[in-house]
């Protein structure tokens, strides 16, 4: 519980610090909606040309896009100090969080917290009650809640997808740049149902990153599509997101064990 | 005159060394490419209609943004961004040169070099991809003629953003919602032809089509080379506005200037 209630206090004191630039804070939120509106935009306009996406609605496709970004930037709001690891490694001031007698873990998340991905949690979420409301879905309780427990298991493999690209600076001190494509790319994809995609790109987000897991196979069975997969299996699969990011979180303390400081 | 070659000329060598970045950017700009071939071909599959641009010219387009993406007016030259945060500012006032001229070489380069580094190799992968090559000959010419028009476009509308940083200091917001401009209305998010019939006279009085979606169709010959003319009219005389308002603008900020830090 002390962990949990530290956290807080970490959020809420970059948050004063952040609020102290008003004019700043409010254009970065402003910045941040209009590029998920020109996202949303884009969709409409494909749509309004071509009607259908191989059976799929605009509403159906709304609902993975408002998830898919609600999960990522739940994530990059709580675990955005994974996401400016390399500054702490580079400038070897990791060594101060590793004399303190709390997880690193805890430490490095709380390290920023970014208020404008909070307003894009906002708009992910206007985006999917639209979406919700339009998609002739009989919405009953356990349907909501597959629906929130996909968002749940999607953070959680975002947020191990930042962990693992922050644990990479262990060894090459610099943020690899390629591991956007993973999350950002993966964000990107998994905005649209896997199933329009080519095999290699499928298998790729569905066994190596399980982003199938918690946006196509929930929607699936929440849209009750024809060949969704058993509801069991429909049920478990936002689970991969949990397990992925334990993955992650263990990987993460192989590279504190190994960490070498630059010495700078 | 001299001067200003030269700012262009060290700035553009000192960008081409950042290979790293260039390489990290190529791959994901291809990642991006892949994916977004796959989602407009799942759309061209899912309707008979005609379209005003064929699947083929569709992936060709994607393509060719991927490729040009760094050209984008989507960042600002960082160090013009450091010294306006630092107060630095003050001693490019000093200098005996036209400031505006010296910021838009500096930019001139940004939007140049880093597309080099991308571009090359993304032409060579994307045709074994499945992009055409350029219709005829004289697209082809048409093509480089108004891409140069394009990063002159470009560069002009980054030096208007970068000059805003004078009152906003932290850029990040209005950059954010230039980009977003950008990437909808120059044709990077869907290509320009597929919008709505009705937004097409929107789209062509808007600046953003001479950044991409005029070159691009140039170079499939979507826009016939003969009419490579009106093409260079409109992307030539938003180029002269931008500068207008970028001048307007450093003339009204460097007056009013409060100079931070110390």
């Amino acid at each position: 519980m002390n962990a949990i209630s530290l956290y807080f206090r970490y959020l809420s004191v970059t948050l004063r610090g952040k609020m102290e630039y008003k004019w700043s804070f409010l254009m970065m939120a402003l910045g941040s909606f209009a590029i998920a509106v020109g996202e949303v935009a884009a969709i409409w306009v494909m749509f309004s040309r071509f009607g259908s996406l191989r059976g799929w609605t605009l509403p159906q496709v709304a609902f993975f896009y408002g998830g898919v970004n609600i999960c990522i930037a739940l994530a990059e709001t709580i675990f955005r100090g994974f996401d400016l690891f390399s500054h702490l490694i580079r400038k070897g001031d990791f060594d101060r969080l590793l004399l303190r007698p709390r997880s690193t873990i805890l430490q490095v998340a709380g390290q920023d917290v970014s208020p404008t991905h909070i307003g894009k949690v906002a708009q992910g979420l206007i985006v999917l009650l639209w979406a919700a409301s339009r998609l002739h879905v009989a919405w009953t309780p356990a349907k909501a809640a597959l629906a929130v427990a996909g968002i749940g298991g999607g953070v959680c493999v975002f947020a191990g997808l930042f962990v693992l690209q922050a644990t990479m600076c262990f060894w090459t001190i610099e943020s690899l740049e390629l591991m956007n494509i993973l999350t950002y790319g993966g964000s990107e994809a998994a905005q649209y149902p896997l199933s329009i995609y080519r095999p290699w790109l499928r298998n790729l987000f569905t066994w190596l990153v399980p982003l199938a897991c918690i946006a196509y196979v929930p929607s699936a069975a929440i849209f009750a599509r024809p060949g969704a997969i058993v509801p069991l299996l429909s049920w478990l699969s936002p689970l991969a997101g949990v397990v992925f990011l334990a993955l992650s979180l263990r990987v993460w303390r192989i590279g504190v064990r190994h960490y070498c400081s630059t010495g700078t | 005159m001299s001067a200003y070659y030269a700012i262009i000329a060290t700035r553009f060598r000192a960008l081409l060394q950042y290979r790293a970045a260039a390489a990290a950017g190529f791959a994901t700009q291809l990642f991006w490419g892949l994916v977004r071939v796959m989602v407009v071909t799942a759309f061209y599959q899912s309707s008979t209609a005609h379209q005003p641009m064929s699947l083929s010219q569709s992936i060709t387009y994607i393509w060719l943004g991927q490729a040009m993406l760094a050209m984008l007016p989507w960042n600002v030259d960082r160090e013009i961004a450091a010294m306006v945060r630092s107060g630095d500012v003050v001693y490019e006032l000093l200098r005996p040169r036209d400031l505006y001229a010296v910021w838009f070489s500096r930019i001139l380069a940004l939007r140049t070099a880093p597309t080099l580094l991308r571009a090359v190799p993304m032409f060579v992968i994307a045709l074994l991809l499945g992009m055409e090559p350029p219709k005829t000959a004289a697209s082809a010419i048409a093509y480089v003629v108004s891409v140069m028009a394009a990063v002159l476009l470009s560069a002009a509308i980054t030096a208007m953003v970068s000059i805003s940083l004078l009152w906003t200091i932290s850029g990040d917001g209005v950059l954010r919602i230039m980009g977003a401009l950008v990437m909808l209305f120059s044709g990077l998010l869907v290509p320009l032809p597929l919008f709505p019939s009705w937004a097409q006279t929107a789209l062509d009085w808007l600046p953003f089509r001479g950044i991409a979606d005029i070159p691009y169709r140039l170079y499939m010959g979507h826009i016939p080379a003969s009419d490579l003319h009106w093409a260079l009219v409109s992307q030539l005389g938003w180029t002269a506005v931008f500068v207008l308002i970028g001048r307007l603008m450093l003339w009204r900020g460097t007056r009013r200037l409060v100079v931070q830090g110390g």
